[in-house]
């Protein structure tokens, strides 16, 4: 899933300072799972937002509604009448689901209210992890199921570097070093040997590098 | 057929001498007469000085600059380039270029985590790991080729330095990464610093059962330790680093004033105990901040004159 944190008030006050009425908009998937931008989570602000400004003596309308998806048009065209009735868009979606709000709506600015962090998994309660950089180059085979181009803080694809002590990253011992992670994880599957073969410098070609990317099925074209 | 460098280095280590290198870490600034000053501390006490690449992430002149300061003094450089902050379009330029002004000796690195430097807000590349980068320059000398395996006019025929870490973890794996570097390109390898001398004899051992020590020589690296503060600094914080207790028990046990003459006696029994282990073909001395007792220790291990 995408993980993303939900920006500090103060900054999202300064975001929407310009505007009388603000429809906050949440989104039903990802970010609802890790706690950023949820139908609770648009609540939550909401009633901060309006504390902060009747204390500050600032006059303000908030609406609050949440959609499915804000990544998708079918489910973002719900939002069309609360968007007509605002000044601005604050979204708590990822920056696709705030990019595809502003290709809907072109009158209303939108705002990011998340920082969108990472592509992860919800390790244990409370515990989300980056994973996958969406390279579009899966090696995932030969590494024993667990990605160094992601979680390598060198990206390295030949074997640890030097700094690899005790299973930890020499970046931070919050880390794991992701080698450690592979070595373990291939020598219990008996591939060691995967390790042994020279890997050729990988090709960034089919990843961000090269400009943002598309996908297309012509065979769901309508 | 393997064509060769041109340097000494290369020619001390093929005809089985004892090789010392040294190192030279460009100032925070354009400077160039700090290098050489840094230079002739070193001139004639060693083969060859390798020269840092913003070392602990820390901008500093460029060690193609730096290097081609030293050559200039007649002193063979290393030049140390890292993967972190150059994608392989400039790598493989700046290699071309480094041989184009003398400099004959690269050791590849992937380099410290920008984490550890005076900005770690950088971004940084990793294009290409060290791995990529020792069989890039293979490739670049001996088949006189670039990475997308165009013609080159003119081959930088360079000695291929890497680095191996026989303290870091996972230890089964080192050995297996050693081989690996090798195969792709690695003519000598300069290790991190050795003060655990158990641990490097076995990694030494592991080396020699594989015939990797038969394939690629082997500087062990050295460090004086000036002071208690040193010592414990390097125990701790420095990654990949292994300082037995033992040691700054004894570093602790002089008086103050006597401390760095302590360090520098421990580095000789070091340099002592690495010439007796099989497959050690010299060493590399990493005098941090401490070049003007290089040729101290370099004269009292008795490796002077050089070749």
């Amino acid at each position: 899933m995408i993980v993303g944190e939900q920006k500090p008030i103060s900054e999202i006050k300064q975001i929407i300072a310009p505007y009388q009425k603000v429809l906050i908009l949440g989104c039903g998937t990802c970010v609802k799972t890790c706690f950023a931008g949820g139908e609770d989570e648009v609540a939550v602000l909401a009633s901060a937002l309006r504390l902060v400004c009747k204390t500050e003596g600032k006059r303000i309308e908030i609406e609050e509604q949440t959609v499915e998806r804000q990544c998708e048009d079918e489910f973002i065209q719900e939002s069309a009448q609360a968007v007509s009735r605002n000044q601005a868009i604050l979204s708590l979606a990822c920056g696709a689901g705030v990019q595809a709000m502003a290709r809907r709506f072109t009158t209303a600015p939108v705002l990011p209210g998340v920082n969108t962090t990472f592509m992860g998994v919800l390790e244990k309660p409370g515990l989300f992890t980056e994973e996958c950089s969406g390279c579009g180059d899966c090696k995932l085979a030969v590494f024993g199921g667990i990605c160094p181009f992601t979680r390598c803080a060198k990206k390295l694809l030949n074997g640890p570097c030097g700094g690899s002590q005790n299973g930890h990253c020499e970046v931070s011992s919050d880390i794991d070093c992701a080698w450690h992670l592979i070595i373990e994880r291939l020598k219990a599957l008996g591939q060691m040997d995967n390790l042994r073969v020279y890997l050729p410098p990988k090709n960034w070609a089919a990843s961000l590098s090269s400009g943002p990317r598309k996908l297309i099925r012509e065979d769901h074209m309508l | 057929m393997k064509i060769e460098s041109t340097g000494k280095l290369q020619r001390v280590l093929n005809s089985g001498g004892f090789a010392v290198t040294a190192e030279c870490g460009p100032p925070r600034g354009a400077d160039a007469e700090i290098v050489r000053k840094k230079g002739e501390l070193l001139k004639g006490c060693v083969d060859a000085v390798n020269v840092t690449d913003n070392q602990t992430a820390i901008v500093r002149m460029s060690s193609i600059a730096a290097c081609a300061h030293l050559v200039t003094m007649g002193i063979e450089p290393v030049m140390q380039m890292v993967t972190r902050d150059r994608n392989r379009i400039a790598l493989q330029s700046d290699i071309m270029g480094a041989y184009s002004l003398g400099i004959t000796n690269i050791l590849c690195l992937s380099g410290d985590h920008q984490t550890f430097g005076s900005q770690p807000d950088a971004l940084n590349v990793f294009d290409i790991d060290s791995m990529n980068l020792v069989r890039t320059v293979q490739t670049m000398r001996e088949q006189g080729q670039d990475m997308s395996g165009f013609e080159l006019k003119g081959a930088p025929r360079m000695f291929i330095g890497a680095a191996a870490n026989p303290f870091a973890d996972p230890f089964e794996y080192r050995v297996m990464r050693l081989a690996k570097k090798i195969d792709a390109g690695a003519d000598f390898i300069q290790t991190q610093c050795v003060y655990n001398l158990a641990r490097f004899k076995a990694w030494m051992k592991m080396a020699q059962d594989e015939g990797l020590t038969e394939k690629v020589h082997i500087l062990a690296g050295v460090t004086p330790m000036k002071s208690v503060g040193m010592a414990k600094y390097m125990a701790t914080r420095v990654a990949g680093m292994d300082v037995p207790e033992g040691l700054i028990k004894r570093m602790e046990g002089v008086a103050k004033p006597k401390v760095a003459e302590e360090g520098i006696k421990i580095c000789l029994e070091t340099i002592a105990a690495l010439r007796e282990i099989q497959g050690v073909h010299g060493i590399h001395l990493m005098a941090i901040e401490w070049e003007d007792v290089v040729e101290r220790i370099v004269s009292e291990a008795g490796l002077l004159p050089r070749p």
